[in-house]
């Protein structure tokens, strides 16, 4: 088995995830599309560490971190869509534009 | 051998895996009910999660199980359902050029990519199945609290403030 398969593995899955984000009107879609580039980004370090000659564990413990960090994300993501929920009474992307000039 | 590429256990699980990672992904992005999307993210997630053993990640695998399969598919239920009056499908997208646009782009840059991945000679190559010479449990642990152990206690640092902070954005403000 060689590296390039996960890559391209990682490549797909990443696409999947930006068109979801670019495209999408719910708000928790988006969220979950960027968790699936998250995902190919850890499929893409794990790949790296178990292919290196000799093999790394560094690539696994970066992953455990991303992890970490998606995991908080997502938390405080979806606090923020509740706030905006309670104040606006939607969860559509077109109705965030607050900020928008 | 099919197409260059030689039969083995490995071989045949990571096909199976992909398969089951890219028909969730495109049922994610074509299904009309929210909810059903949650379900097919849930897929997605347990596909990366064998990846990830197949890749002889063993402990990485159960915790993408444990956090993303159970714990991040479960909440973002929870806030599907929190955020919902009636109607549950996704409302389709403002314009179809948009879509189109954005499907030109995502397409165009996979092909960049994948042209770019076949194009390079990776300096790594490794055969063995699992060429790790202890148990990857064992090397993590060494490498998180011996290497890694600042950066170990910040991650902990920002999620207790994480959570600090979705609790305090999310509840009702107090008139």
């Amino acid at each position: 088995m060689a590296l390039q398969p996960f890559l391209a593995l990682g490549v797909v899955l990443f696409g999947l995830g930006l068109f979801g984000a670019l495209t999408k009107r719910n708000i928790i879609i988006v969220l979950i599309s960027i968790e699936l580039m998250l995902n190919a980004a850890n499929i893409n370090l794990v790949a790296f560490a178990h292919f290196s000659q000799p093999a790394q564990i560094q690539g696994q413990v970066y992953a455990l971190f991303s992890m970490a960090i998606a995991a908080a994300e997502v938390a405080v993501g979806l606090a923020i869509l509740l706030a905006f929920f309670r104040h606006r009474n939607s969860a559509d992307m077109k109705d965030v534009d607050l900020m928008k000039w | 051998m099919i197409f260059g590429i030689p039969i083995t256990g490995q071989t045949i699980t990571y096909f199976l895996l992909a398969l089951i990672i890219m028909i969730s992904g495109v049922m994610l992005m074509s299904l009309q009910k929210v909810m059903h999307m949650a379900v097919a993210l849930g897929g997605v997630f347990l596909g990366v999660a064998g990846i990830f053993i197949l890749l002889g990640a063993d402990f990485l695998g159960m915790a993408q199980i444990l956090i993303y399969a159970g714990a991040i598919t479960i909440l973002m239920v929870f806030a599907l359902m929190l955020t919902q009056r009636g109607d549950d499908t996704e409302s389709p997208p403002a314009n179809g050029w948009r879509v189109g646009g954005a499907l030109v782009f995502v397409v165009l840059l996979c092909a960049a990519f994948l042209y770019v991945l076949r194009g390079t000679a990776w300096p790594v190559t490794q055969s063995a199945v699992d060429p790790y010479t202890q148990p990857s449990v064992v090397l993590l642990a060494q490498s998180i609290f011996h290497t890694y152990t600042v950066p170990f206690e910040l991650v902990s640092v920002l999620l207790t403030v994480a959570l600090v902070g979705a609790v305090v954005i999310a509840r009702k403000e107090e008139e």
